[in-house]
């Protein structure tokens, strides 16, 4: 027995709606309810008890699963209303005395996650017609209200006690910090003063007042809160376009392998050398053409390479992230045939209009910007068998660096990078550019080029000559050069790692998502380190003790 | 025009010299007066009741009595009187003089206080407001009416407060105050307890003997608060609070009293026989007093709080009488012992003391209730009747923290599910006993007289006699 789960137990993502806890889903034609009823002694860690609707990673691993089902295996549901279970109480947010055992990585990891389910929510919105509608029938504080903030529209019992609320600031002194202060002000379009009054309040804001500062969008008493949820919902769901009268797919189990290697998949491995603290991801491109008869690809479902490699290559991410702290650098390689892959995206453009085909893009779209903001060193090469080709080559340009195997000799056995249109805007990053662009700063003389290549597969000077890779080293140096990149890497500051690669990653050009993991998530990673939050008499440790916080005052 | 402050509103507040509250209560009173029209006793606004005012606070004044109407009862403010240099008593303020104004990064808890313990006030004068249709006696109708002013008179303790210390927001939650409804499923009252109707006058006598005894510890707690003006208004409210306890226990008192007559005439503990005498057999009593003590239980709070804590900590509200406590009044490192459900089986944990301090108000209240429950024992023994009252085990029938999980039985034996659901109308009223209870109940208005379930008090109020007309229809 000297598998990893021996030595340490390693945290999956695996669940389904029969598993659940904490979180249920209900679905009635074009309308899913998602109850939160939090079981509080099913935390995924020991050590606290999940009161009052308080969730931890294992309760936002159950809604990012839940959100796929609605995705994948409800394409009917048109609105999803979020609720809770609990009496008099929506969510009372992330759990602080989880906060409080925690470590500073678990904590940025939880809180990284929270954020990219919570822009799923937005995502699905945006791109696949899925709206979301949360019916706040109780307290709805901090994490809670920021849940709220990610759907459509949020509507707030009248019962003259339940209140928003992000009381972060005053409670805890930290920040709101999974989208709240962000999504208060850019979505929501609170006025600043308001926002700072609200964002210092402990008790929050009711009814009335919270609509007037567009905290909310409407409210209701408890009789009349069901009905006007459910009205308010059936109008939502005249906005979508998803299908009234699909049969969804099974989002079956991943089949992933754990071992002393590394983890294990059809479409995708994960090797991981602990010494040198680097993983190596391989994606690897259809053995075979995928079916492009739309009653065949439904009938592949889950099977259809390109969701089962987005599914695989997202489960990758999120077990290297949340298992593998220390493994700071990850190769990005792809092996395969590219006429297999461009034949994929082939079928993915010409299908986009099918809810399973735009559901599937979306899977993918969120994949690659989850790589996007992963805090690791990420470096592609292109060897021989490589297969960087259309969607596949995105992992190229997420990666911080990208070498190119230059064989002089045999340019014919070269790994060829070839785009595809999918490479031209179907997969934006969270800065809503995609990569193309954002590499080249929208600049139309070198995003002509690259356009005007699509289809033709480039070979190493051609792809240096594009733009496409940082170097092309030939097989007399490959080796070496690759060597000391990788060591040379790995001997830097993770920290600063982290902090310079986020913002080279992130050129010019903001959004509400590159406020949420810039700004906001670094000013809270800040402050989730800082004495006045951590420290003996911080305001975090100190929470629930009864004991008052001890600051030093002197401003930073 | 000029308006006598301390006539119309008595006061020790120096209503006369403060705008501020005198705008403040011109708009709320009104509004006051509106609710008691609309949510006050029933059918009752122009009865002439034998009422306590109280005009002062020193020992000649705070028990005027006379005959008047409800709602031109003078309702007023009084804080019992400063205590020359007071400190904070306990938490990390210990030792700082006492807050004359509300501590800013405090407010909102203070607030929360505050209004919490205010809402309960005219929550039970709603709850109550049918009884005065089934009263047994005019003596019983004006304790009724009695306490009902006074909780009406701890609502304008706690508006004052809300008034003269917390601005904007404070006189926004006086009017809603007036807004909350008792029972009302789109606007309830903030407490559940307070949400449950008082349907007949035996859970009114259980209701003020244990309930209001819920009320008397909180008030205690926050008379020790190092927010002065708080600590001032809630010992003032205590003097009166102990009517509405007395009215509960010699209630119980006479109702057991009467049962115990009538099972020693007629020589029987028969249940069937007893109630066919249109008396209440003890079983039934003590059934009452379980649902009564355990929900009661509940009014306290999660054994295990962190909102306790800060409340201490920040010195907002203390123990039962903090002062006489021998520690160190920080309790940073001190552990209280709290019941947790382990291996099927109750058992006393350690939790840290500033978490428990709920548990431990519980705990004080449990002592002070027991003693009550044992002078009604001594009417039953004294009758000759073999059979005891007894508090349930306070895990009993718990609807609020970890120990609402588990079912309990009334001597603190976790039972299973199916045990619980063969025993509970055993433990608990039944409707069938709720219905025999109501059957008794119809409107007893002469002087002097009293229904057949409950026997005459041994004297009247102020001195006067049982038969004298404590309540005058008009």
């Amino acid at each position: 027995m000297n598998s990893p789960e021996a030595v340490k137990p390693v945290i999956t993502y695996d669940t389904s709606p029969a598993q659940y806890k904490h979180w249920s889903l209900a679905c009635d034609g074009a309308i899913a309810t998602l109850t939160l009823n939090i079981n509080e002694d099913g935390g995924i860690k020991p050590g606290y008890k999940l009161k009052l609707n308080s969730y931890d990673l294992g309760v936002d691993m159950e809604l990012h699963d839940a959100l796929q089902r609605v995705r994948f295996e409800h394409p009917e549901v048109k609105t999803v209303i979020v609720t809770s279970g609990k009496d008099r109480i929506f969510c009372s947010g992330a759990n602080i005395f989880m906060l409080g055992l925690s470590t500073h990585a678990w904590k940025v990891n939880f809180c990284k996650f929270t954020n990219e389910t919570r822009n799923g929510i937005e995502d699905s919105s945006r791109y696949s017609g899925l709206k979301f509608l949360a019916a706040c029938n109780g307290t709805t504080a901090g994490g809670g209200y920021e849940l709220a903030l990610a759907c459509d529209e949020i509507i707030l019992v009248d019962d003259r006690s339940s209140a928003v609320s992000l009381p972060e600031v005053p409670l805890l002194g930290v920040l709101p910090g999974t989208g709240g202060l962000t999504r208060v002000i850019d979505k929501r379009r609170v006025r600043r003063d308001h926002a700072d009054i609200f964002c210092t309040l402990t008790e929050g804001i009711r009814s009335q007042r919270a609509k007037e500062w567009r905290l909310i969008d409407d409210y209701a008493k408890p009789q009349a809160f069901a009905e006007k949820v459910k009205a308010r919902a059936t109008e939502l769901a005249a906005q979508s376009d998803r299908p009234a009268d699909a049969k969804g797919i099974a989002l079956t189990p991943l089949k992933r392998g754990i071992d002393e290697a590394g983890y294990h998949y059809e479409t995708v491995d994960v090797t991981i050398d602990r010494a040198a603290r680097r993983a190596t991801l391989t994606v690897k491109a259809p053995a075979a053409a995928v079916q492009s008869k739309i009653d065949d690809i439904v009938a592949a479902g889950a099977a259809w390479w390109p969701l089962q490699m987005a599914r695989e290559l997202d489960d990758a991410i999120l077990m290297l992230r949340t298992n593998d702290l220390d493994i700071g650098t990850w190769v990005l390689k792809t092996t395969g045939d590219a006429t297999l892959a461009l034949g994929a995206d082939a079928v993915l453009d010409a299908n986009r209009g099918h809810w399973f085909v735009r559901e599937t893009i979306g899977m993918l779209r969120r994949t690659l910007a989850r790589l996007d903001v992963t805090s690791r060193t990420l470096i592609a090469l292109v060897e021989r068998g490589s297969c960087f080709a259309g969607t596949l080559a995105e992992l190229l340009f997420a990666a911080d660096r990208g070498y190119m195997l230059a064989l002089p000799d045999a340019p014919a056995e070269e790994g060829k990078v070839t785009l595809s249109a999918m490479n031209f805007g179907d997969y934006p990053m969270v800065n809503a550019q995609y990569r193309l662009a954002a590499r080249f700063y929208g600049e139309e003389g070198p995003l002509g080029a690259v356009r005007a290549a699509i289809g033709q597969p480039q070979g190493a000077d051609a792809a240096l000559a594009l733009g496409l890779v940082t170097a092309t080293p030939d097989d007399l140096d490959w080796e070496d050069e690759i060597r000391i990149v990788l060591e040379e890497r790995a001997s830097l500051s993770p920290d600063a790692l982290t902090g310079m690669e986020a913002n080279l990653r992130f050129g010019p050009g903001e959004t509400m998502e590159t406020r949420v993991f810039g700004r906001l998530s670094a000013w809270q990673n800040w402050i989730f380190i800082r004495p006045n939050a951590v420290g003996e008499g911080g305001a975090l440790k100190v929470f629930g003790s009864g004991n008052k916080a001890k600051f030093d005052w002197n401003r930073v | 025009m000029s308006i006598d402050y301390s006539q119309k509103i008595p006061n020790n507040v120096h209503l006369n010299d403060n705008k501020t509250l005198q705008r403040a209560l011109e708009h709320w009173q009104p509004e006051f007066i509106n609710w008691w029209q609309d949510m006050g006793p029933d059918g009752s606004q122009n009865f002439d009741v034998y009422l306590r005012t109280a005009v002062s606070v020193d020992p000649s004044g705070w028990a005027h009595f006379d005959h008047v109407k409800m709602p031109d009862y003078r309702w007023g403010i009084f804080l019992n009187p400063a205590e020359e240099g007071r400190k904070v008593n306990f938490g990390a303020h210990k030792g700082e003089a006492a807050w004359q104004e509300v501590p800013g990064e405090y407010r909102s808890n203070l607030r929360r206080l505050i209004v919490t313990q205010g809402d309960t006030e005219p929550a039970s004068v709603e709850q109550q407001r049918h009884l005065g249709l089934t009263c047994p006696s005019l003596y019983d109708m004006r304790n009724l009416f009695q306490v009902n002013v006074e909780e009406g008179r701890h609502l304008w303790a706690m508006v004052y407060l809300l008034h003269a210390y917390f601005g904007r927001d404070g006189r926004e939650e006086a009017e809603a105050l007036l807004e909350r409804r008792s029972g009302d499923a789109d606007n309830p009252r903030i407490l559940g307890a307070f949400n449950e109707r008082t349907p007949d006058w035996l859970s009114f006598f259980m209701f003020t003997y244990f309930t209001d005894r819920d009320g008397k510890y909180q008030l205690c707690s926050l008379a020790e608060s190092g927010f002065d003006p708080l600590a001032r208004t809630c010992k003032f409210m205590l003097t009166e609070e102990a009517h509405h306890m007395f009215v509960g226990e010699s209630g119980v008192g006479r109702v057991i009293q009467r049962t115990c007559d009538v099972m020693n005439q007629l020589k029987t503990d028969d249940v069937a026989k007893i109630r066919a005498q249109g008396v209440i057999d003890l079983p039934t009593i003590q059934r009452y007093l379980n649902f009564h003590f355990s929900v009661t239980m509940d009014l306290f709070g999660a054994d295990v709080s962190s909102n306790a804590a800060t409340f201490y900590t920040t010195g907002l509200k203390g123990r039962y009488e903090e002062t006489k406590q021998t520690d160190d009044h920080l309790l940073n490192d001190a552990s209280y012992g709290v019941l947790e459900v382990n291996d099927g089986k109750l058992v006393t944990i350690q939790a840290p003391y500033l978490n428990a301090i709920n548990e431990k108000l519980r705990d004080d209240y449990v002592v002070d209730a027991k003693a009550g429950i044992e002078r009604w024992n001594k009417i039953i023994q004294k009758a000759g009747i073999p059979f005891t009252l007894s508090a349930p085990h306070k895990a009993f029938n718990r609807k609020i923290g970890p120990l609402s999980a588990a079912k309990i039985s009334p001597t603190g034996q976790v039972v299973s599910e199916g045990e619980w659901t063969h025993q509970h109308l055993h433990w608990l009223p039944s409707a069938e006993d709720r219905a025999f209870v109501a059957s008794l109940m119809g409107r007893v208005a002469e002087p002097g007289k009293f229904a057949n379930w409950i026997a005459p008090p041994a004297r009247g109020i102020n001195n006067q006699p049982v038969d004298f007309a404590y309540v005058r229809f008009n």
